[in-house]
């Protein structure tokens, strides 16, 4: 089986459902003719032409706007925001539009586009390019918002994302675009929405993450290991909706849990999933929730932006802490 | 006179000049400004655009007088502005799809959907926007602006398809503030879609005057600097609107890409039935607009050509009237929906939360409402 980067298994899944579904289109900035500024969509003008893939104007709102009324008529949108940064405009027709139509008319319309955007920090990026905005989507009833975290997940989420019936959100961690590399079979497979993935099992601490904070939990899990805790580690994968079953009976088998992203703390989906444990399973607690997050501040420039990031370190020493407890 | 300083250096080189032309067939007497187009020719195919607009009126009278009797929530009327929706829905084909606003009810009305179905949404409920009507027509959009994005994205999908379909998004004056509107122009230029822009200018905003909405000299104008097709229509008459809209829409089907029409008309009642004009309008505005309204018009036309007479007249207003009231029977009549399609229309399948909730929920709303019902 090729091993292939995350944002090939990106571009494979692209390909895979076009070629699949005449009504698939994908459209954005720089989408064609440069193949998109992480080459996400590369090959793909060639392939399938300008009618299908197409290079909008500059304006996130429109690509949205656009793309909602191209679902609504039957079409199946697969729209680039550039990076997660630029997706404010969009959240008006995300959360007033999109979200609402099959609401609005009682299933006489439909949504299914599907929005991707590349999301979260650690590439050096320009400010508004390393955004982590999960919580904002996770608040909007109607949206599906997933974020793979290996390239097999991108390759099988993502088509899922695209054959589902209403607005999904797909956000690609962009620090993993290249440094995620695995097997990948593009034989149009695809993985359910909705559900985690139980990455390596552990008796001790579940440790929950999503995105390109999975990478430096994976790291973590393997140093605790070293230390001799049998860590669990989940990744979410869908934000919305969340696979509550697979976190609980975790947590209620190691009676501790870390919760790691790199979007700020107040109010991020880490605080959603620490709530859950703790209305649903408290009783089997030996330990506080802990949360591993991006702080509440403005997302650094690049110079300090891994001191911003969650990194191993301050990861391992929540896992310790809440071994710690009993 | 244009408002915008004239060059400092005449001997610079015009690059580009533009022009806005404005479409007029009845003036506020009735009289022919110039010939009827071969479409509205003869009276036989005006007296559907009167009647439509009489039913109109008829229904926005009574959903004022509904709303005063707390029977239906806020309402916007469409009085004074009839030709509008009735001048853009005439134009349609069956096929073509509509976007509308909140003042466009009797375009949708012309178009298939209930009395009962558009009002619906006003008395509470989604139930009506399932409607009997044309299934690709989209919800009336409360948001302002918004839609003419939908508009585009909707016109791209007939466009991909290859169909001779055309879109007509009708939208105020003052969405011609927003950027969504401005992009959705943007768009239909660059893609060059088949889809007719209308705006019904009716000079007010809520409060707000033209003036301080915008410093353009038209708002047709705005659709220049997107490349597409542009005239302004005097939104009163109902031919005229009919006609810049079936040429802009003809243009779409044939792929000769966007059109901007606006239709200037003016906002005789309040905004809605939440608001009172009269904390920011001169009175004396309303009345000096209120000769040109566009219903009088065309029957003053009918009546000089004897295509009209009272008893005709008498004979509509009562059919009118029926028909009104046969809708708004059947609202009212309709049986109260569970709690549970609050739920049930959010997604193809509900996930395990949102069940849960449901289930929880739905147990919680029955036993408020049973505590309520004890008292």
């Amino acid at each position: 089986m090729a091993e292939v980067t995350l944002v090939k298994a990106v571009n494979l899944a692209l390909a895979r459902a076009m070629e699949e579904d005449p009504d698939v289109l994908v459209l954005g900035q720089d989408v064609g003719v440069n193949g998109g500024v992480f080459r996400a969509t590369e090959g793909l003008l060639e392939r399938f032409g300008e009618r299908r893939v197409r290079d909008t104007p500059l304006a996130e709102l429109l690509i949205c706007g656009a793309s909602v009324g191209m679902a609504a008529q039957g079409l199946k949108p697969v729209c680039e925001i550039q990076f997660a940064g630029f997706i404010y405009p969009a959240l008006d027709q995300l959360a007033n539009h999109a979200s609402r139509l099959r609401t609005r008319t009682r299933g006489r319309m439909t949504c299914p586009l599907v929005l991707r955007t590349p999301a979260g920090g650690g590439i050096h990026a320009p400010e508004h390019h390393s955004e982590s905005i999960e919580a904002f989507l996770a608040h909007v009833p109607g949206l599906k918002c997933v974020t793979p975290s290996t390239p097999e997940r991108a390759y099988g989420l993502l088509l899922s994302a695209i054959r589902d019936p209403d607005p999904v959100v797909f956000l690609e961690p962009t620090r993993l675009y290249r440094l995620a590399k695995g097997p990948v079979e593009d034989d149009g497979r695809g993985l359910p929405l909705g559900r985690a993935f139980v990455e390596r099992e552990g008796a001790d601490v579940t440790l929950v993450s999503w995105g390109g904070a999975m990478w430096e939990s994976r790291a973590a899990a393997d140093r605790l290991e070293g230390e001799g805790a049998g860590v669990e580690l989940i990744d979410a994968a869908s934000i919305t909706p969340f696979d509550e079953d697979t976190v609980l009976g975790s947590v209620r088998r190691t009676g501790r849990l870390v919760v790691v992203h790199e979007a700020p703390y107040t109010g991020g989906f880490g605080a959603e999933v620490a709530a859950r444990v703790a209305e649903r399973a408290l009783d089997r607690l030996l330990a506080p929730v802990e949360r591993v997050t991006g702080f509440d501040t403005v997302m650094p420039l690049p110079k300090l932006e891994r001191d911003y990031l969650p990194g191993v370190e301050r990861i391992a020493a929540a896992l310790r802490r809440a071994l710690a407890s009993d | 006179m244009p408002n915008v300083p004239t060059d400092p250096a005449p001997d610079l080189p015009v690059v580009a000049r533009f022009e806005i032309r404005r479409r007029r067939y009845l003036d506020e007497n009735g009289a022919l400004m110039r010939p009827l187009p071969d479409s509205l020719a003869a009276p036989e195919s005006i007296t559907p655009l009167y009647r439509a607009m009489v039913l109109a009126r008829t229904l926005d009278a009574k959903c004022v007088a509904l709303n005063r009797q707390s029977r239906l929530g806020t309402y916007a009327t469409a009085y004074g502005q009839e030709a509008v929706p009735i001048g853009v829905a005439s134009a349609m084909r069956a096929g073509d799809v509509l976007v509308p606003s909140y003042r466009e009810n009797a375009a949708l009305i012309w178009r298939g959907v209930g009395i009962d179905e558009v009002l619906s949404y006003y008395a509470g409920s989604e139930r009506g926007s399932d409607w009997a009507g044309p299934a690709h027509d989209f919800p009336t959009s409360i948001t302002v602006g918004g839609h003419a994005l939908h508009a585009a994205g909707a016109a791209y999908a007939l466009q991909y398809r290859g169909e001779a379909r055309a879109v007509a998004c009708v939208f105020g004056d003052a969405a011609t503030s927003k950027g969504d509107v401005y992009e959705a122009f943007n768009l239909a230029g660059v893609w060059r879609l088949p889809v007719v822009f209308v705006i019904t200018n009716n000079r007010w905003a809520i409060s707000t005057p033209l003036a301080k909405q915008t410093a353009s000299e038209t708002l047709a104008q705005k659709g220049l600097a997107a490349g597409i097709a542009v005239e302004q229509a005097d939104g009163n008459d109902v031919v005229a609107v009919h006609e810049a809209v079936r040429i802009g829409l003809d243009r779409g089907r044939s792929g000769g890409g966007a059109t901007l029409v606006e239709a200037l008309t003016y906002r005789l009642a309040d905004h809605n039935t939440a608001d009172d004009a009269r904390r920011y309008r001169d009175p004396a505005e309303v009345r000096a607009h209120e000769h040109a309204e566009p219903v009088g018009r065309v029957r003053r036309w009918l009546e000089s050509v004897q295509a009209w007479s009272d008893a005709r007249q008498a004979e509509l207003e009562a059919a009118c009237s029926a028909e009104v009231e046969a809708g708004v029977e059947k609202l009212f009549g309709a049986e109260p929906e569970p709690p549970s399609v609050i739920f049930d229309h959010l997604y193809a399948e509900p996930s395990a939360e949102l069940a849960r909730q449901r289930d929880a929920g739905l147990r919680a709303i029955a036993a408020e409402r049973e505590a309520k019902r004890r008292g």
